[in-house]
């Protein structure tokens, strides 16, 4: 019974590459009113996890699309009318009291990182109501249009790196064939299209951390999750329990899969002495809490001379597009951030960092790594990264070697900060034994760029910025 | 080598080996005196005798019962049923009899049962259908469906070499339709290998027996407008050349499988799922079946001809796969 003012909800559109989208959680359910920009539901891409305010005010009549379902950008997903709700059989709403229970577990999601970690993330969805009883499955049953892919052209493209998104299509409503897909790649198309793809990274924390206070992820991903999308379904053996892959472990298992198969990874680690920076850092806390409610962490701090460094090393900044060097003047630091409950991992970028001083990082990167949390980055905040920082260092980990987000040339890795003995001199010159706090840093790097000497005086300088930060240097 | 009808294709090879092989006799109605519904058999009796061109009671479960239990006594018999339609009579001597016989006791069986089949004449409900799918789903069974002359006598050989019972369906609207160079010594087309009919890049059309002809004019009608059609004449319904067919669909990406049977488990049906199983991420549009709709074979000319695949609906098909 749509009313005459019936607003389609269609699956947006995440970014260009963006071709489809799954519904994670209705926020609303059939019968219940919303207002324009409220959010309605969550989704999730293969770029990023959002939530979808809704087109306008009114009363969900009707939900086409369940959660779970993965649909194509534009596809209907649900209706809402201004006029009285959808006819009869209708689920109640569900009961609130039953949300908190999920909260739960994950309230250790605190310890893991420097990062500023907010809230409990939402509830678990309480169990839907059921689907109403809509037959016509929301789906369109052809698969006519740009965004098709059908699975000739989708291994085509993922044989040869090549994103359909940007291939012409010929086909019924523009959608790209075989022929198509075929002379873009024999035409010499970049491969690599142009604009960066996703960093979906996922650097080092491949174990969990070994004695630390088990950190949140109650359930952590199946032990190979191999990146081919595998048609045949998996059966479980005995004792095991077999979960679909969500959007974004695909995406992170195909991105850290083409990242090895692409770059060259070597990694060089050297130790700091943070001692200047805890001084400087414990007289900055207060005023930056109290004036600016941010923290500034370690990880700003090494940040900050990063973005810094990064000024004098070009190619390290840098990336290479076919067979050209692309160096650039500003500096997009990426940060991987872990999502609640080990639900998987994103990098949101933080733009001209190289502009920002300690208090500009310290801001940027608290509201980025919360909006990553709570799912409220935009596409454009996960893209065009030119350099990735990733701290595992929370864990206790004291080395690690993480994965290059393509298409950049290094990652940098910061570890667990560790009182040490450490040689020093005294104001006499001679050696003596003293108390350092001491962080390794890492470097991986794209040999086919980055050189082992380059890579090794990147690190050097870096480290001779971090040891010697001054009082008044911001 | 002679031009020879489909129809003279099959006689031939059927005299050529009844003088070769002496076990190897004929029964049927009215094959003998009359030379049989469509002549194919005419003039047998007098050059072999009425001991081996029998002319049998209408029944076809005793025609069948007949060849099985002379078959394990060591005979080659080659059955006739006046029509495709009739073998349902037999298909208790057939499915449970002759083609579980192997299994169970290691006899084999080699029967042939010629199956006139298929319409275009107004023949009506009895006397049109393309039972092949029928028996391709029945294990122990070999079906062979020949579309040109040379493939009709070259199957009939192999048929009657196999050691198993082969259902030989022969078009009836290919009989005297058909001609085309024929080798006159004797010589066998192998059970279960394609044949490909027409060569090409851009669509497949997966077909057998009569169809052939009617792709081969749709193909001719795409090739004006660019459209380069490949055409896989199947042969053999059981068993099929998979790995012909998995290679054209691979080539062309874009498949449409065409039969004059109808559509609800036609064999079609299980081509497009083999294609879909095994060839995946080859296909760059949905397989397509063109078939005659699920309702028996109207008598009315106009009625027969909206029941029959035509050349348009093939086109059409094909222009849509094309476009896709």
């Amino acid at each position: 019974m749509a009313t005459d003012t019936a607003i389609e909800v269609v699956m947006p559109q995440m970014g260009v590459s963006v071709s489809e989208g799954t519904i994670t959680k209705w926020l609303k359910q059939e019968g219940e009113e919303v207002a324009a920009d409220e959010p309605l539901l969550e989704i999730s891409t293969d770029k990023v996890d959002t939530e979808v305010p809704s087109p306008g005010t009114g009363t969900v009549q009707q939900i086409l699309v369940q959660e779970g379902e993965t649909v194509d950008v534009g596809t209907k997903l649900a209706v809402i009318g201004s006029g009285a709700a959808a006819p009869a059989a209708e689920e109640a709403p569900p009961d609130p009291a039953t949300q908190p229970a999920a909260d739960a577990s994950a309230a250790a999601a605190e310890a893991e990182t420097d990062m500023p970690t907010p809230q409990a993330p939402p509830a678990e969805p309480p169990t839907p109501a059921a689907p109403a009883p809509s037959a016509d499955g929301g789906r369109e049953a052809n698969g006519d249009g740009p965004s098709f892919v059908s699975p000739v052209v989708a291994r085509i493209a993922s044989e040869h790196g090549v994103d359909p998104g940007h291939v012409p299509g010929t086909g019924r409503g523009g959608r790209v064939t075989k022929k198509d897909i075929l002379s873009f790649i024999e035409s010499g198309a970049p491969a690599r299209t142009p604009a960066p793809e996703a960093p979906t990274e996922a650097p080092a924390p491949a174990q969990p951390a070994p004695a630390a206070p088990a950190p949140a992820p109650a359930a952590q991903a199946p032990p190979t999750p191999t990146p081919a999308p595998a048609p045949a379904p998996v059966e479980a053996g005995a004792g095991e329990q077999v979960e679909a892959m969500n959007a974004m472990r695909r995406g992170i298992a195909e991105h850290m899969r083409r990242s090895l198969d692409t770059a060259a990874h070597v990694t060089s680690a050297i130790e700091v002495d943070l001692s200047r920076v805890v001084a400087i850092r414990e007289k900055l806390k207060p005023e930056f809490q109290k004036s600016y409610g941010v923290n500034p962490t370690y990880l700003i701090f090494v940040a900050r001379a990063v973005a810094e460094t990064l000024r004098d090393y070009p190619w390290i900044n840098g990336e290479i597009r076919d067979d050209r060097i692309v160096t650039r003047n500003y500096v997009n630091l990426g940060f991987a951030v872990e999502l609640a409950e080990g639900k998987g991992l994103i990098v949101p970028v933080v733009k001209s960092a190289e502009s920002l001083n300690l208090l500009g990082m310290a801001r940027a990167v608290t509201d980025i790594a919360e909006r990553a949390r709570n799912k409220q980055l935009t596409p454009d905040e996960v893209q065009g990264g030119t350099f990735t920082i990733t701290n595992p260092g929370g864990y206790g980990t004291f080395h690690g070697t993480p994965i290059i987000s393509q298409p950049q040339s290094a990652i940098l890795g910061t570890y667990a900060l560790v009182k040490r003995p450490w040689v020093v001199q005294d104001e006499h010159g001679k050696d003596v034994i003293a108390i350092r706090p001491i962080m390794n840093i890492t470097l991986t790097y794209d040999h086919r760029l980055v050189d082992g000497a380059l890579a090794g005086r990147f690190l050097q300088s870096l480290r001779q910025k971090l040891e010697s930060w001054g009082e008044t240097e911001y | 080598m002679a031009e020879k009808t489909y129809l003279q294709a099959i006689s031939d090879g059927l005299r050529q080996e009844m003088r070769r092989d002496k076990r190897v006799f004929v029964i049927g109605e009215d094959v003998g005196v009359y030379g049989g519904a469509f002549k194919v058999t005419l003039g047998f009796q007098e050059e072999f005798g009425p001991w081996r061109v029998i002319d049998s009671p209408l029944s076809e479960t005793a025609i069948v019962g007949g060849c099985t239990g002379a078959a394990i006594m060591g005979m080659r018999p080659v059955a006739e049923m006046q029509f495709a339609d009739f073998i349902s009579c037999a298909w208790d001597q057939l499915v449970t009899v002759s083609a579980k016989q192997r299994y169970r006791a290691g006899t084999p069986v080699p029967i042939v049962v010629r199956l006139p089949s298929g319409g275009g004449f107004s023949g009506g409900p009895f006397h049109s259908q393309n039972p092949e799918s029928s028996f391709a789903h029945i294990p122990g069974l070999k079906c062979v469906c020949p579309a040109t002359p040379e493939d009709a006598k070259g199957l009939l050989v192999s048929a009657i070499e196999d050691p198993n019972p082969v259902l030989y369906f022969e078009h009836k609207h290919l009989y005297r339709r058909i001609k085309a160079e024929v080798p006159d010594e004797r010589y066998t087309t192998p059970i279960g290998k394609a044949r490909i009919h027409r060569g090409g890049d851009d669509v497949s059309v997966i077909t057998w027996g009569a169809m052939v002809y009617t792709a081969d004019e749709a193909a001719q009608q795409l090739e004006n407008d660019g459209v380069s059609v490949e055409i896989v004449d199947l042969r053999t319904v059981l068993p099929w050349d998979k790995a012909a067919v998995l290679e054209s669909a691979r080539k062309t990406s874009k498949v449409l499988v065409l039969h004059e049977d109808t559509h609800t488990g036609g064999f079609g049906a299980e081509i497009a799922a083999t294609i879909a199983e095994e060839a995946f991420e080859d296909l760059d549009a949905p397989i397509k079946r063109v078939t005659a709709p699920d309702t028996p074979v109207p008598f009315s000319p106009p009625l027969e001809k909206a029941f029959i695949p035509q050349v348009d609906d093939v086109v059409a098909g094909l222009r849509d796969l094309a476009e896709y």
